[in-house]
């Protein structure tokens, strides 16, 4: 029964963190029909980020508490910042072309943000250990958890829930509805795509550097954090369904509780998980769980 | 076509001359940019299907571990049997990867290619006992044709057998682009449905497509690792296959001569970037890419050979 237990909080505790980092990708993959191989590294900019306000805050001595505060600060300073540069600098002259030219440019963005990071925050780890601290332990079930772990699913909880809020109950999150069902009857009904794209760009930019800054005190922040990243959150919403919110948080569920399972009961496996689990729900739904069937021109 | 092989002949000549003629470290270099070449030929394969692979350092580096391993656990170190051993390997490694990968086609093929070879890179790491971990192992110096030297002059033996085994690639791939499997993936790259619709068996094709193109990085990665003298899990991460995808977007997605004189010059121009610009080196790899996608999709050659073909008309 302890067992079961363990494996629960485990799994929920990672799958909030996979549901994290991989939603933002989701959503621009929606929105914009683009797969944001850069994804990585914006996790990556907002780990650093998170990280180094962090540190110059405790080092200033201010309320400890703080800290959990400057997590998402800059988290949305990196992604507010960065989000509208990428999309209007650089993505918006791929639209409409072809899906290998976009993952090209994508992958062409990750390089550049990999080596931005190394030149602004130099190749020297940053510990940014003092939120998880501060938060101390918690006990279940007779283990001691750090109760950091639970801030990163309230936090889970609070972003997914909060766009939610934003697609299904707010005006512009309706025309961003629109805009994923059919782009050029929304343009025709007066919608500005370019407004949408780049507030969705932004969206899931802030996402990507929100998971990066909540990771940042669990883990010593060096370059190259973000390849793996962009894996795990490929497979979570390709589990889920290329563009589907539902979709991330049961892929991120039933990947943080098959991994956890196999921690537990079969460590060997451990490493292949999350692409076990990836390769056969494609073999059974290729376009993942929550996937919609496209039409497609002949 | 009979004067672009008069010219191959030509270059394999000059080529095979500058191994004498030319300094040592740049026949060293010569030889990891053959390799490479000859690894950037499978992204250029996969390209004229329409695919982009983030993961053939999967293949890359099976063939070179696989020749590291008979090496030092055989103790084979005939270069003409350690080769063909490496491609063995890289394409059974591509039938298997492929039953799953070749059904899929865009992000799909470029995300699950990633994870392949980022899943072997893992394990290449972690099996600490049997791969020495990210140390790698190291591989002692092959003979070739059974002529057996030590210090420079092995390393000409592997410059001649790099130069053979590209020019043979390339042989081939030119030979595959002109083949009905080379129209027909073609064909598949601009409308996969009408292919099916004419009858062409389109998953076999890219099946096809695979395997050469894992048969390939594995040829490169084998005769990396001969030159190295060195294998280490690196071969399988990511910078490695984006570095492969990069020199084939250089040179001119689906050009033959352009992924090979790609993978010279880019070979060449990172020696002196990790000594002047360790930091900013993929920066710049990333920016080049970035202007070549938006600004010359033909490669960096499409505006010299629009200008040569306007010449001839």
């Amino acid at each position: 029964m302890s067992q079961v237990l363990i494996i629960g909080v485990d799994g929920l505790v990672f799958a909030s963190w996979l549901f994290l980092v991989s939603v933002g990708l989701s959503l621009i993959y929606g929105v914009l029909r683009i797969l944001n191989v850069a994804h990585g590294s914006l996790f990556a900019v907002g780990a650093y980020s998170g990280a180094s306000l962090v540190v110059a805050y405790s080092q200033a001595g201010n309320w400890p508490w703080g800290t959990l505060l400057a997590l998402p600060a800059a988290a949305l300073a990196a992604g507010l910042v960065l989000g509208p540069l990428v999309e209007r600098g650089v993505l918006r002259w791929t639209y409409g072309r072809e899906p290998v030219v976009q993952l090209l440019v994508t992958f062409s963005v990750f390089l550049i943000l990999e080596d931005a990071t190394k030149l602004l925050w130099g190749v020297s780890p940053y510990y940014a250990y003092q939120p998880y601290q501060l938060l101390g332990q918690v006990h279940i079930g007779g283990i001691d958890y750090p109760a950091y772990s639970f801030l990163l699913l309230l936090v889970a909880v609070v972003a997914g829930g909060g766009l939610w809020w934003f697609v299904r109950r707010t005006r512009f999150g309706r025309v961003v509805v629109a805009v994923i069902h059919d782009p050029e009857m929304s343009v025709a009904l007066g919608v500005n795509l370019s407004r949408v794209y780049v507030a969705t760009f932004a969206l899931g930019t802030v996402l990507a550097a929100l998971g990066g800054a909540f990771t940042a005190p669990m883990i010593s922040v060096v370059p190259g954090i973000g390849v793996e990243v962009i894996v795990l959150a490929f497979a979570v919403v390709v589990v889920g369904g290329l563009g589907s919110l539902e979709g991330a948080a049961v892929g991120a569920l039933l990947i943080g509780l098959v991994r956890a399972a196999a921690v537990h009961l079969l460590p060997v496996l451990e490493l292949f998980t999350i692409y076990l689990v990836m390769a056969a729900v494609l073999l059974v739904r290729p376009l993942g769980l929550f996937g919609r069937v496209e039409v497609r021109r002949i | 076509m009979r004067r672009g092989g008069l010219w191959a002949l030509a270059a394999v000549g000059v080529l095979a001359v500058a191994g004498v003629v030319l300094p040592r470290w740049l026949v060293f270099l010569l030889t990891l940019a053959f390799a490479k070449g000859v690894a950037v030929l499978s992204v250029v394969v996969l390209m004229r299907a329409g695919l982009v692979s983030f993961g053939q350092g999967l293949f890359f580096a099976a063939a070179a571990y696989a020749a590291g391993f008979a090496m030092r656990g055989w103790g084979l170190r005939e270069a003409l049997v350690l080769v063909p051993l490496g491609v063995a390997v890289a394409v059974l490694l591509g039938a298997v990867v492929g039953l799953l990968v070749a059904r899929y086609r865009d992000i799909f093929f470029a995300m699950l290619t990633l994870a392949f070879s980022m899943v072997l890179y893992g394990v290449l790491i972690k099996a600490y006992t049997v791969t020495g971990g990210s140390d790698g192992i190291r591989i002692p110096t092959p003979s070739v044709l059974g002529i057996s030297r030590a210090g420079d002059e092995a390393r000409l033996l592997v410059y001649y057998l790099a130069l053979a085994c590209t020019a043979g690639s390339a042989w081939l791939v030119t030979r595959y682009a002109q083949a009905p499997a080379g129209y027909l993936a073609w064909a598949v790259r601009d409308n996969e449905v009408r292919v099916a619709y004419l009858g062409a068996p389109v998953n076999r094709i890219v099946y096809g497509a695979f395997l050469l193109a894992s048969g390939l990085a594995g040829l490169g990665g084998v005769l990396t690792a001969l030159n190295v003298g060195h294998v280490d899990p690196g071969l399988s991460y990511w910078t490695t296959s984006g570095e492969l995808v990069f020199v084939a977007v250089l040179g001119g997605s689906g050009s033959v001569p352009g992924a090979l004189a790609g993978a010279v010059v880019y070979e060449v121009l990172r020696s002196y970037a990790f000594k002047y610009a360790p930091y900013a080196w993929q920066m710049m790899l990333g920016a080049a890419m970035l202007v070549i996608i938006l600004f010359l999709p033909g490669g960096v050659w499409s505006p010299v050979e629009r200008w040569w073909r306007r010449q001839q008309a």
